[in-house]
C-alpha cells in the first residue's frame, strides 16, 4: 500500500514525466525515495513478526500511533525546507496537553473553547518564534530552544507541577477512537487526521507559498527577488510547526492521556524523521512524504525493536546506528553517481550544515528560480 | 579508488572506537540481549538490605499511629543536647528536585508544616536550593550554603546517593545537624538519615500481591520508569527477585513514565500474547497501562499503582484487581521534624524509620473518601490532614 | 544604514556579549540587594566561579565545533561516558589516576573524530551526525552502566576541591584550556583552516586548505573538552555516572552559550572570549535566582527569556540579510559550473550553510 503512496511523490514534482517505471526507479534512488524502500522493508518485518498485524483494521491501529510524530514531522518540514529548525515542538505539545488537561476537566462543554484556545496560543507561539528569528534576526535554533525552555517552565509553574486530569473522553475521541467501516472494519480517527494533514500539507507545499518557501531556504534573495517577504514565508512556517505540533497534542491527549512528559523529544524525533526522509538541514530541499515516511521508518523500527525483545537499554544504540546507516548509504550512492566530475571538484556543501546530497538527473526538482 | 579505501578506513576506525568502549570498567550492569535474566544478576539486588526491609515492613512502630510521620523504628538515638538552640532557626534546604508529584505533593505538606513552624517561633527562616535533578548542581548549592555559613542546620535530599556524599561530609564538618531524607548517602556523617521503609519494600509489596495470583509461567509485563535511579531500580529489583522465586516470566520496558510509550508498549505486548498482570514503578503508569488493554478489547488483567489519585480513582472506577504500593511522601514533613526537634532539644533517631503502608482493596473507599477533594497527581501518604491549610493547600496545589 | 547599526557593527560582537554581561551583573546584583541579600558574598562567588568549569570546557569544544561551521550534539553523552570510564578505572587508587584519564580522554577523542570523519568525509550534518553518534553512546552507557560507578582517586579528589586564591583549579584549568584554544585559532595554520573552513568550505578548498581535516579536529577536540568536563565531574562528586551529562543539559546549554557568545551557526564567525562571556551570563543570572529562590520552573522560563534576549540585543547577525552562498550563486565561479553540468542540468548543487 505504501507503494501507491510513494507514487505521487514522485510525479508531482516532476516537470518532464520520463515513463513511469523510470520514475520510480530515478526516485527510489534518491535520498527521499530510499527512504520508502525501507519503510516497506520495516513494515513487513513488523507483520512477519506479528502476523495479527496484516489485518486491516490491526495495521490501520499500528499506522493510528504513528500518527502524532508523523504530523510533527510535517510541521518540521516547513521549517527546516526555510532553513531553520524548531526545537520548541515538543513544548507546544507539552503546554496544549496540559492546557486540554486542566481546563476541560469533566465537561463536554468546554471542548470547542479550549480547543479555540489551543489553536490560540499555537498561533501565537509560532509568530513569537517566526518573528524573532526573522525580524530579530536570532538563529531559530536558539528562538525556539528558549522559547522550549519558556513554555515548559510556564506549564509548570501555572499549573504547580501537575498536568491536570484526562479530559472528558469526547475529547480523546480523536486520539483514541475510530469509525467502523464495512470494508477496512475499523478505522481510527488518528489515521483520518493523518491523512487530512498530509493532503493539506501536500497542497500547500504546491502552492506559490510552498514553492517560495523551499526557494527561500535555499536562497533567500531569489525568494525576495521573487516577490515574497522572506521573513513572512518563515513565519508562517513556523505558525504551522507549532499548529501541527498542536492537532499531534490533541491526538496525544486522546491517545495517551495527560502527562507533562507527553511530547518530550519530538522534535528530536520529527528532525530525524526528516533528515531521514531525506530534507536537507540548512533549507531548500526535501519532499514531504519523504518526510512522512520518514516519521513512519522511525515508529516501525521502534515497534519492531518492541517485537524482537531488544533489552529497553540499546535501543537509543539501534535508533542512533540506523540514522548514520541510512544517511550514510544514501550519501554514499550519490556521491558515486557523480563521480566523474566529483572526483576533481569536491563537494560543495559546508560540511556542518548541509548533506550535499543533489537529486540524480532525472529525479524530480524542487524549484530553484520558478 | 582511493577515497573509497580511505572511506572503508573510517568505517574501521569507527568500528575500532565501539570496540574500545565495549571493553566498560566499572560496569555495573551485564549489558546482555535481555536486560537483567534475574534479580540475581541485577546490580541493584542486595539480598541483605531485602531482608532487612522484609522484616521492617511488619515491625511494631513506636509512637502514635495516628501521627505516622513521627513514628519511628526504636533503635539509636541522636541526643539534642549538641544541637540545642534557643531562638529562631535557619534552615537550609538543599533539594534534588520537584520534578516529579511525589516531589510536588511533599514539597507542599514541607511548606505547611514550616508556616507552623514559623508561627512557633522555632524556624526564622528556610532558604531552599533546587538541583534541578543534577548531581553536579546539588553539591554546588550544598558548597553554597556551607561557604556562607549562616545556616543553624542542613536538611538535604539527595538526587544520587554516591554523588552527594563528599559535599554532605563538608556540611558534616560545619557542626551543624545535617538531615537527610528519601535517598541515602554513602556517608555516616549525617546527623539522621529519615526515610521511609523502602524501594525494596515497595518492591517486595507490589511483587507479592502479583505473585500470589499468578501461577508459574504466567507473564507480567514491567514497565520502568528509568535505569540507574536508586528508588525504582530497588523496587524493580526486588520485585523482580519475587517473580524469579515463583517462577513468573516477566519482561520490561524503559518508558520515561510517557503515556505514549507505555501504551505503544503495552499495546505490542497484547499482541505478542496473554498478560497476566502489569507492574509498573510508579503510580503515574498505570492508567495508559490500563487504557491499552481497553482500547484493544482485552479484559484487564492485574495492575499495580501506587497512592496517586489518578490511579485510585482508577482502580475503583473499574473495579480492577488493584493494590497501591505507597513510599510514604509524609517523611518530607519528618525531615523538618526531625531537626527543628533537635534545635528544641528532643533526641530524634539516628536511623529514622517512617512506617510505609500499601492501599489494599480493603482500604481503598476509606482512602478516596478522605482525599475526594484532591487532584489527579495528589499522593494520599501526603500526611498533612492535621495541618492548618488542609485541604486548600494540596487541593489548590500552589508550589511556593 | 542607521548610526545605531553601525555603531552595532563597530563595536565587535565580543565586546557587545561583555556589555550584555556588565548589565546582567549590575541587575542581578540590584534585584539581590532588593531582596536583602548579596551577590558578592566570597562564598557565592566561589561557588559561581566552580559552576562554569564544566560547562566552560564543553562549550569550548563546541565553540570549535561551531566555527568551523558543524554542530556537536554528542557531547552530553561523552561527558558521561567520561566520567564512568575514568572513575570506573580508577576504582579509587592513587595509581589508577593516569590510567584513568587517558582512558577516558582516549575514548572521547577517538569518538569525537569519528563524528568529524562522518561529518568531513560522509558530509553527513554535524547535527544528524553528532545525534546519531551520541545515541549510540547512550545505549552503551544505558546498557553497561546503571547508575553512579567507579570512584575518584584521591589526587583527583584534590585537584577537584583545591582553590588558588579565590579561583578553583578546575576553573583555572579550563580558563588555560580556553587561552591556549584561542592562541590554537588565532596563531596557527590549523586555527586559519578551521575559519577558513567553518567561512566557506569551498573557498577554503579553492585556496587549497585540505577541508576535512580541521573538521575532524575540530569534533576531535570537542571530544577532549567533552572528556575533560567528565573527569571534573568525577573529581567534583567522587564519582561517575552515566546520566551526569544529560542531567547538566550540557548539549543545548553549550550550543547556547556559544551562540550568546557571539558566534554564528553557520560557522566561520565566532570568539572563544565571545563563549566565555555567553557562559558567564548564565552563571550570573543562576546564581541570582538562586539567591533569590526562585521557583525552580520559573527559573526556566527566565533562562529561556536570557537566551533570547541577549542573542537578539547584539548577535543581530553582522553577516548582511543576503547570505554569502548567493553571492557565489550570482557571480558564476568556475567550480560551480563544473559541478552542475556534471551533475546535468537541473541538479541542484546544495550549499546547506544555514545562513
Amino acid at each position: 500500500m505504501t507503494g501507491t503512496v510513494a507514487e505521487p511523490a514522485v510525479t508531482r514534482y516532476d516537470p518532464s514525466r520520463p515513463p513511469l517505471a523510470t520514475r520510480i526507479a530515478a526516485g527510489l534512488a534518491t535520498p527521499g525515495g530510499i527512504v520508502w524502500v525501507l519503510l516497506v522493508a520495516l513494515l513487513v518485518a513488523v507483520v512477519v513478526y506479528n502476523p495479527q498485524l496484516a489485518a486491516p483494521e490491526q495495521f490501520l491501529r499500528l499506522i493510528a500511533r504513528m500518527a502524532p510524530v508523523a504530523i510533527v514531522a510535517v510541521g518540521q518540514y516547513f521549517v527546516l525546507v526555510s532553513g531553520e529548525f524548531d526545537l520548541s515542538m515538543g513544548a507546544v505539545i507539552g503546554v496544549q496537553v496540559v492546557l486540554a488537561g486542566t481546563l476541560i476537566g469533566d465537561d463536554p462543554s468546554r471542548i470547542l473553547p479550549v480547543v479555540l484556545l489551543m489553536f490560540a496560543v499555537a498561533i501565537v507561539v509560532g509568530l513569537v518564534n517566526g518573528l524573532v528569528t526573522t525580524l530579530l534576526r536570532v538563529p531559530g535554533f536558539i528562538t525556539t530552544l528558549g522559547t522550549m525552555l519558556i513554555l515548559s517552565g510556564l506549564t509548570f509553574y501555572a499549573t504547580g507541577g501537575s498536568a491536570g486530569q484526562n479530559p472528558a473522553e469526547e475529547f480523546r475521541v480523536l486520539g483514541r477512537s475510530g469509525l467502523e467501516l464495512p470494508i477496512l472494519g475499523y478505522l481510527p480517527w488518528a489515521v483520518v487526521v493523518l491523512v487530512v494533514v498530509v493532503a493539506a500539507a501536500a497542497w500547500l507545499v504546491r502552492r506559490p507559498f510552498g514553492r517560495l518557501l523551499l526557494l527561500s531556504g535555499d536562497n533567500p534573495r531569489v525568494a525576495h527577488l521573487a516577490g515574497s517577504p522572506v521573513w513572512w514565508l518563515q513565519t508562517r512556517a513556523y505558525l504551522l510547526s507549532a499548529l501541527a505540533a498542536t492537532v499531534a497534542a490533541i491526538l496525544l491527549v486522546g491517545y495517551a492521556g495527560v502527562h507533562p512528559s507527553v511530547g518530550s523529544g519530538y522534535e528530536f524525533t520529527a528532525i530525524t524523521a526528516c533528515v531521514i526522509g531525506g530534507v536537507v538541514l540548512g533549507g531548500g530541499r526535501g519532499w514531504l512524504l519523504s518526510a512522512v515516511a520518514g516519521a513512519l521508518v522511525l515508529e516501525s523500527l521502534f515497534t519492531l525493536l518492541n517485537f524482537v525483545g531488544v533489552a529497553a537499554t540499546w535501543r537509543p544504540t539501534v535508533q542512533g546506528a540506523i540514522i548514520l546507516v541510512a544517511m550514510a548509504v544514501t550519501v554514499l550512492r550519490t556521491i558515486r553517481r557523480r563521480r566523474p566530475p566529483a572526483a576533481e571538484v569536491p563537494p560543495r556543501s559546508e560540511p556542518g550544515a548541509g548533506e550535499g546530497a543533489p537529486a540524480p538527473a532525472t529525479a524530480p526538482q524542487q524549484p530553484r528560480g520558478t | 579508488m582511493q577515497r573509497r579505501t580511505s572511506r572503508l578506513a573510517l568505517v574501521g576506525a569507527g568500528v575500532f572506537a565501539l570496540a574500545l568502549t565495549a571493553c566498560a570498567p566499572g560496569a555495573n550492569a551485564g549489558g546482555g540481549s535481555e536486560s537483567e535474566p534475574s534479580a540475581e544478576a541485577n546490580p541493584w539486588f542486595d539480598q541483605a538490605q531485602f531482608d532487612l526491609e522484609n522484616e521492617r515492613r511488619s515491625a511494631q512502630f513506636e509512637g502514635d499511629p495516628a501521627k505516622p510521620y513521627l513514628q519511628y523504628l526504636a533503635g539509636d538515638m541522636v541526643a539534642a543536647a549538641d544541637y540545642a538552640l534557643d531562638r529562631p532557626g535557619k534552615v537550609c534546604f538543599a533539594n534534588a528536585s520537584l520534578s516529579n508529584t511525589w516531589r510536588q505533593t511533599g514539597w507542599i505538606t514541607m511548606n505547611q508544616q514550616l508556616q507552623v513552624l514559623q508561627e512557633q517561633g522555632v524556624v526564622q527562616v528556610m532558604e531552599t536550593r533546587d538541583a534541578q535533578d543534577s548531581d553536579d548542581t546539588q553539591v554546588a548549592d550544598i558548597d553554597y550554603f556551607v561557604n556562607e555559613g549562616d545556616c543553624d542546620g542542613f536538611i538535604i535530599s539527595p538526587y544520587s546517593p554516591d554523588a552527594t556524599t563528599a559535599a554532605v561530609e563538608r556540611a558534616c564538618e560545619t557542626g551543624k545537624p545535617v538531615i537527610v531524607f528519601d535517598r541515602a548517602v554513602s556517608t555516616d556523617c549525617v546527623t539522621s538519615f529519615v526515610h521511609s521503609v523502602g524501594g525494596m519494600a515497595w518492591g517486595i509489596d507490589v511483587g507479592e500481591f502479583i505473585a500470589d495470583q499468578l501461577e508459574p509461567g504466567d507473564k507480567v509485563v514491567a514497565l520502568r520508569t528509568a535505569a540507574g535511579v536508586d528508588v525504582f531500580e530497588s523496587r524493580w529489583a526486588a520485585s523482580q527477585k519475587i517473580f524469579d522465586d515463583a517462577g513468573i516470566e516477566y519482561v520490561d520496558y524503559l518508558t520515561g513514565a510517557d503515556p505514549a510509550e507505555i501504551k505503544k508498549a503495552v499495546t505490542d505486548e497484547i499482541a505478542k500474547g496473554e498478560i497476566d498482570a502489569v507492574w509498573v514503578d510508579l503510580g503515574d503508569q498505570s492508567v495508559p497501562a490500563i487504557e491499552a488493554f481497553e482500547d484493544a478489547g482485552v479484559d484487564v488483567p492485574i495492575v499495580n499503582g501506587e497512592d496517586n489519585m489518578a490511579y485510585l480513582r482508577a482502580w475503583k472506577e473499574r473495579d480492577l484487581n488493584g493494590f497501591g504500593g505507597v513510599y510514604s511522601n509524609f517523611q518530607w514533613r519528618t525531615a523538618l521534624l526531625a531537626l527543628t526537634q533537635l534545635w528544641q532539644g528532643q533526641d530524634i533517631p539516628k536511623d529514622w524509620v517512617v512506617p510505609q503502608t500499601p492501599i489494599t482493596s480493603a482500604e481503598l473507599d476509606a482512602v478516596l473518601r478522605v482525599n475526594d477533594e484532591m487532584p489527579d497527581v495528589h499522593s494520599t501518604s501526603f500526611g498533612g490532614e492535621d495541618l492548618p491549610g488542609f485541604p486548600d493547600a494540596w487541593r489548590e496545589r500552589i508550589i511556593p | 544604514m542607521s548610526a545605531l547599526a553601525r555603531l552595532r557593527g563597530g563595536l565587535g560582537s565580543t565586546a557587545g556579549v561583555y556589555l550584555v554581561l556588565l548589565g546582567v551583573i549590575v541587575v542581578a546584583a540590584v534585584v539581590v540587594a532588593a531582596a536583602g541579600r548579596n551577590l558578592f558574598t566570597p562564598g557565592n562567588l566561589t561557588v559561581l566561579m566552580t559552576s562554569i568549569a564544566v560547562l566552560g570546557f564543553v562549550a569550548i569544544g563546541q565553540t570549535l565545533v561551531i566555527l568551523v561551521g558543524s554542530l556537536d550534539l554528542s557531547v552530553a553523552y561523552l561527558v558521561s561516558l567520561s566520567s564512568v570510564l575514568a572513575a570506573g578505572t580508577m576504582a579509587g587508587a592513587s595509581g589508577g589516576t593516569v590510567p584513568g584519564i587517558v582512558t577516558a580522554l582516549v575514548a572521547t577523542v577517538v569518538i569525537g573524530a569519528l563524528t568529524g570523519c562522518l561529518v568531513a568525509y560522509l558530509q553527513l550534518s554535524g547535527f544528524i551526525a553528532s545525534l546519531g553518534v551520541g545515541l549510540l553512546v547512550a545505549g552503551y552507557l544505558a546498557s553497561y552502566y546503571r547508575g553512579t560507578t567507579g570512584k575518584a582517586s584521591p589526587e583527583l579528589a584534590g585537584f577537584g576541591s583545591a582553590s588558588i586564591g579565590p579561583l578553583p583549579v578546575p576553573t583555572l584549568l579550563m580558563l588555560v584550556c580556553l587561552v591556549l584554544a584561542v592562541v590554537l585559532v588565532g596563531r596557527t595554520r590549523m586555527g586559519m583552516h578551521l575559519l577558513a573552513v567553518g567561512g566557506d568550505a569551498h573557498v577554503a578548498r579553492m585556496s587549497g586548505v585540505r577541508a576535512g581535516t580541521p573538521v575532524v579536529v575540530a569534533h576531535a577536540l570537542s571530544g577532549l573538552c567533552a572528556g575533560i568536563a567528565g573527569i571534573v565531574i568525577v573529581a567534583r562528586l567522587g564519582v561517575g555516572s552515566p546520566t551526569v551529562g544529560e542531567q547538566g543539559g550540557y548539549d543545548l546549554l553549550s550550543i547556547a552559550a556559544v551562540v550568546l557568545g557571539g558566534a554564528s551557526l553557520a560557522g566561520g564567525r565566532g570568539s572563544l572570549w565571545g563563549t566565555l562571556g555567553g557562559i558567564l551570563i548564565f552563571a550570573v543570572v543562576d546564581s541570582a535566582m538562586g539567591i533569590l529562590q526562585v521557583n525552580p520552573f520559573l527559573k526556566e522560563v527566565v533562562r529561556g527569556v536570557v537566551i533570547i534576549a541577549a542573542v537578539a540585543l547584539y548577535a543581530r547577525r553582522a553577516a548582511p540579510l543576503v547570505r554569502r552562498r548567493f553571492a557565489a550563486a550570482a557571480g558564476p565561479d568556475p567550480a560551480e559550473a563544473s559541478a552542475a553540468t556534471a551533475a546535468g542540468p537541473t541538479a541542484p548543487v546544495t550549499e546547506g550553510a544555514e545562513r
